[in-house]
């Protein structure tokens, strides 16, 4: 039951990946890439992952207003050009050699609904999952394994989240505007 | 009454969902040790309300409770406070990222006060993102060039340019 409804959803953000892609107002675009965005948080949440659920909704909505509210005034919302033949070509090649390449992955994939970790017994989830609450004492494994176990990441990823701020805000500050002129 | 924002019924919305909303995010962030959520969701819809109060309002209100200087406090506060508590692994044990507190509340499971330092590491980045992520809408949509008759104008966001 839960595979056909989660292939229904795959096909709708297929279906709205490509209008995104090829509408030619850039709000329409941006629309449909939030309902992409919503399908994969529905997804989510059908296979038992609300953390990301959660994640990705609430991410999804942050950088839709941003992308309105940033092309929403722009001169230019509407294109008009047409694709050359070279950019189509290559287009289909990689689409293509993707397709062998995924069909030749699917292969090795395991059972829809069962983890990948059971069938190798000397993954790290194993001992998360057996001993995460005894180590840790988070009832929440995902919080226990992103910020106990895999601290590290974290702090790589805050770093990186601290490092774009930086960079944006040295590029886009007042003053090295205003002593330019 | 003047006449920035949007109409009088997004105003009238927001004044009433913002408390809950930004409650939701903090419900998020403390709780991220036991229920789904957790530090990164939880300040992001901490940034969203201040994104929500910026759209309803306009600019001067959010930035007059919630400034570009603040923000950028908050954020490096929260990056030093992760940073600190990893180090105080170090400290007390001799390892990087060592959960130094005391793990377990002793009336048993899934009480809010157990985790050690999970709790206080998910405060400090819900507190990174959701000053960083505001900061990031502040730069990305509100500060903009105006180009009126061929000379550049900036709308800045600050009052503080002296």
């Amino acid at each position: 039951m839960i595979e056909i409804v989660v292939g229904l959803f795959l096909i709708f953000i297929v279906m709205a990946s490509i209008i995104a892609i090829e509408t030619k107002d850039l709000l329409s675009a941006v629309v449909a890439f939030g309902a992409v965005g919503a399908f994969c948080s529905i997804i989510y949440l059908l296979v038992g992952a609300p953390d990301i659920a959660i994640t990705q909704l609430v991410v999804e909505v942050l950088s839709l207003v941003i992308l309105i509210r940033a092309t929403i005034r722009r001169d230019l919302t509407t294109i008009d050009e047409d694709r050359d033949f070279f950019g189509l070509v290559a287009t289909l090649a990689i689409l293509f050699i993707f397709f062998l390449f995924g069909i030749e992955a699917l292969r090795w994939l395991p059972e829809f609904g069962t983890p990948a970790f059971v069938l190798n017994s000397s993954a790290p989830t194993n001992r998360y999952l057996l001993n995460g609450l005894r180590e840790t004492g988070a009832a929440n494994i995902v919080s226990a394994v992103l910020l106990d176990y895999r601290g590290y990441d974290t702090l790589g990823e805050a770093t990186v989240l601290f490092t774009s701020i930086l960079g944006a805000l040295a590029i886009l500050r007042i003053y090295a505007r205003k002593r330019r002129k | 009454m003047e006449e920035k924002g949007l109409s009088i019924i997004v105003k009238t919305a927001t004044r009433w969902l913002k408390g809950f909303i930004f409650l939701y995010g903090i419900y998020v962030v403390i709780y991220g040790h036991l229920t789904p959520g957790g530090g990164f969701p939880g300040g992001v819809i901490i940034a969203g309300t201040f994104i929500l109060i910026t759209l309803a309002f306009g600019r001067e209100y959010a930035l007059g409770k919630m400034g570009k200087l603040l923000a950028s406090e908050l954020d490096s506060l929260g990056a030093l406070l992760f940073l600190f508590l990893a180090s105080m692994g170090v400290y007390f044990t001799g390892t990087f990222f060592t959960n130094f507190i005391e793990k377990f509340h002793p009336t048993g499971n899934f009480r809010l006060f157990s985790a050690g330092i999970i709790p206080l590491c998910n405060l400090s980045i819900g507190m990174k993102v959701g000053a960083s992520l505001f900061m990031v809408f502040i730069i990305l949509a509100v500060v903009r060039v105006v180009f009126e008759d061929g000379k550049g104008k900036l709308i800045s966001t600050e009052k503080e340019k002296k």
